[in-house]
């Protein structure tokens, strides 16, 4: 696999959200806005790209019984990192994100990218993988939340541009669910490799 | 009575599926069939009380004399896998029975987020209660908070999986069969219980 389709494959054939269904309740539960998904998507990206360098580099030293919680508590670390990272350089999103960032740790897409790619590849690979699986995410959410946000609020990234209140429901709990289900059915009618 | 709020609370108002978006991976996976969910809901019952309450000790006495409160994460998902080990030895050893019917769905409890979510919200998050001042909650409380949400999820899961057997039988559009169409149930799902808000 050349170098450029690791960090593409994110985007359609591998995409977290809709083709692997994988870490659902950051994607349902911080979509409120466009730029909410968008600082939810980057900070699991974050995480995603050190957590598989670090494992890639880490694996052929880690016994296969205890690998799972050698995973979990690198995961953890780097995890860690963000949180005081974004406290100290960006509190805005800290707060909105809230308990989202600590459960980066039990977000199934870390662990199942550490599980399935970075344990038997290269560093670089893995990096490249990480980063790949990361702006999938990233675009998904950013995607999801733009849609909620347009139709909850009437406004884009920030910029309103619909008067008035829109349909409240859309930003709320129902939205997140329906949204996501409705953009699967677009995401399998049209862009699924059959 | 701010027993009987949280307790409302928790279910019905903030439940922890449909308006906290906690444990949705597990929620989609095994709600397929009325039976695995009512297990997986006994499990996650019995796993969130138990961590919630070793995890707000820990918290209590041994993170935060010594402020290590940064290290909150780590040791808290660290606690929650050994526990779930610990369960299922010990069940396994008293009570074969209960082992049977909860023993598959133990391991997968780790990576619920909603275990380690309830954990956190308990030792940061400040609840006020009915007009009281706000406050963090004491022992007896948050083992009330964490009881009364898995009991939530339970109640909506098991709901969700008589949908959803429901739902098999009939006839869907190729590309909203599977996941689609069970997230837009839950959506409708969540907006019967959007209903609920307004009564604490």
């Amino acid at each position: 696999m050349s170098k450029w389709s690791l960090v593409t494959k994110g985007f359609v054939k591998d995409n977290p959200t809709f083709v692997l269904v994988l870490g659902m309740c950051p994607t349902l539960a911080t979509t409120t806005s466009a730029i909410n998904g968008l600082e939810m998507g980057l900070a699991t990206l974050f995480v995603l790209v050190l957590s598989n360098i670090a494992i890639s580099a880490l694996a052929p030293l880690v016994p296969d019984k205890v690998h799972i919680p050698v995973y979990i508590v690198v995961i953890a670390t780097f995890v860690t990192v963000l949180q005081l990272v974004m406290q100290a350089y960006a509190p805005g999103a800290y707060a909105t994100l809230g308990l989202f960032i600590p459960l980066i740790v039990v977000n199934c897409i870390v662990l199942g990218r550490a599980e399935a790619f970075a344990n038997k590849n290269t560093v670089v690979d893995s990096a490249l993988d990480g980063l790949g699986i990361g702006l999938g995410f990233t675009l998904s959410l950013t995607v999801i939340g733009l849609v909620r946000e347009i139709l909850g609020s009437g406004s884009a990234f920030g910029f309103k541009f619909i008067p008035g209140d829109g349909m409240l429901a859309f930003v709320m709990a129902p939205g997140a669910f329906i949204v996501l289900g409705y953009l699967m059915v677009l995401f399998n009618k049209y862009l699924k490799k059959k | 009575m701010e027993y009987l709020l949280i307790i409302i609370s928790a279910i019905f108002v903030n439940n922890i599926l449909l308006s906290q978006f906690l444990g949705i991976c597990p929620f989609l996976g095994v709600s397929n069939k009325l039976s695995t969910a009512t297990g997986m809901s006994g499990a996650v019952c019995f796993v969130i009380t138990l961590a919630t309450i070793v995890t707000y000790l820990i918290n209590k006495y041994l993170l935060l004399p010594f402020g290590l409160e940064f290290l909150q994460t780590i040791a808290f998902i660290l606690v929650i896998a050994a526990l779930v080990q610990i369960v299922e030895i010990v069940l396994k050893k008293i009570s074969p029975s209960l082992y049977q019917a909860l023993g598959i769905f133990l391991p997968l409890i780790t990576t619920n987020c909603a275990v380690l979510g309830v954990a956190i919200t308990v030792v940061t998050k400040e609840f006020s209660l009915g007009g009281a001042e706000a406050h963090l909650l004491n022992l007896g409380q948050a083992t009330v908070y964490a009881l009364a949400t898995s009991v939530g999820y339970g109640i909506a899961m098991i709901l969700f999986a008589g949908l959803r057997e429901h739902l098999a039988g009939n006839h869907v559009p190729e590309a909203f069969k599977g996941l689609p169409i069970a997230l837009i149930t839950v959506g409708i799902m969540a907006m019967a219980f959007l209903g609920f808000s307004g009564i604490v």
